[in-house]
């Protein structure tokens, strides 16, 4: 039972602010992108739900692939199509590809300074920040799951006993765990369901 | 590395077989790339190969663009390196093309059909309980990467700013609006001055 959304939700008007707004988060993205993304299509321009980002990266992250690639066909996929598909991911692409190239051609000059590995060691540093405050922030997204705040909690804290500390290769833990968790919230769906279908019933 | 038409489809062909595997990243490929582009077939040198993942990590933008960099240095010593002038610069940006390609046609094909797919059928059962599911295992992945990218640095008397720095971003993050720039040229700045 998703709860209703607070403010309307948006969309892009034309692919090519579907580009441009893909270019600007790539931008910005140093150490990663997700966590742009998600202040940028979630909380600035309200694209999609918090929830709607969570389902979206999950199949993003399942999928075989570079993952913000494949969150970039889906989400430009939505809006239009095929050609917006190609917009979003050419936004994500174009800028950032100029950009790492002419810092492979000028690399050797600076590369070596400790200035410049002293501001890469800062940058890495809240590049994780921003990384795990948006993991934070989408565990607000689980209170309208399914499965019931208590049971994600518990099946998120051992998913991160499982990188964080047993180290287990990402593959078997998305299988593995994610399996476990997909096939017990189909059995809850499956009686969510039926109780509906009584309750429409009687 | 004297022929270039072997050379492209063999790096092409090994990036696309790649892209199908990469699930969790394409950067979780890296090492079978490794053992491939400077141990079998000597098309880059160890050194290259670390400072493509480097650099991609430093620039902005998705983490797949290694590949690209990967590319642009096969081309480069096809083309005879740096001396080479305009041709090795054209084999470079052909390396991109080709590398990039790769690495992203399969499973941007099987992402798409896929998806189209799901989008579909979103009122299945089963694709209702895959996000249900999938929802908090991701929301902890994302946690345990910020984890892991911090306990990597592993000194506590050296690295302490380093972690007070990321507990303050992450602080930032969640509590204000603040553009995430600013922060990463905060950290930038205070990493040049050698204060973290």
């Amino acid at each position: 039972m998703p709860s209703p959304t607070p403010t309307p939700l948006h969309r892009p008007a034309s692919r090519r602010e579907l580009f441009w707004a893909f270019t600007w988060l790539a931008l910005q993205g140093f150490g990663g992108v997700l966590a742009v993304v998600q202040r940028e299509l979630v909380e600035k321009r309200r694209w999609m739900t918090r929830e709607q980002f969570v389902e979206d990266w999950a199949v993003a992250q399942i999928m075989p692939g570079p993952n913000v690639i494949n969150l970039s066909l889906m989400i430009g996929g939505r809006y239009f199509g095929l050609s917006g598909a190609l917009c979003a991911v050419a936004g994500m692409l174009a800028a950032p590809m100029v950009v790492v190239l002419s810092l492979a051609a000028l690399y050797g000059s600076v590369a070596h300074t400790a200035t410049a590995q002293g501001a890469l060691r800062g940058m890495g540093a809240v590049a994780a920040g921003l990384i795990t405050a948006t993991g934070i922030k989408l565990v607000a997204a689980l209170d309208t799951n399914a499965l019931g705040k208590a049971a994600c909690v518990g099946m998120a804290a051992l998913t991160f006993v499982a990188i964080a500390v047993m180290r287990w290769p990402l593959a078997w833990v998305l299988l593995g765990l994610g399996g476990a968790s997909c096939v017990w919230a189909y059995r809850v769906l499956g009686r969510v369901d039926a109780a509906r279908t009584q309750g429409d019933s009687a | 590395m004297s022929v270039p038409t072997d050379l492209w489809w063999s790096l092409f062909v090994h990036f696309a077989s790649l892209s199908l595997l990469a699930v969790g990243g394409a950067i979780t490929t890296a090492p079978d790339m490794h053992r491939y582009l400077v141990g079998q077939q000597g098309w880059l040198s160890d050194a290259q190969f670390t400072s493509s993942i480097a650099l991609s990590q430093a620039a902005p933008g998705p983490n797949v663009l290694f590949v690209a960099l990967l590319g642009w240095n096969v081309g480069l010593n096809a083309g005879g390196g740096p001396a080479g002038g305009a041709m090795a610069w054209g084999m470079a940006l052909l390396g991109v093309t080709v590398a990039m390609a790769g690495i992203m046609l399969p499973s941007s094909m099987l992402t798409y059909t896929a998806t189209r797919w799901a989008h579909r059928n979103r009122e299945l059962r089963a694709v209702r309980a895959f996000k249900t599911g999938m929802a908090p295992v991701v929301i902890a992945l994302l946690i345990a990467t910020g984890w892991l990218l911090t306990v990597a640095h592993n000194q506590p008397a050296r690295d302490w700013p380093l972690w007070l720095l990321t507990a303050v971003t992450t602080v930032v993050v969640w509590k204000t609006r603040l553009h995430m720039l600013w922060l990463i040229g905060a950290g930038a700045l205070l990493g040049a001055l050698g204060w973290v």
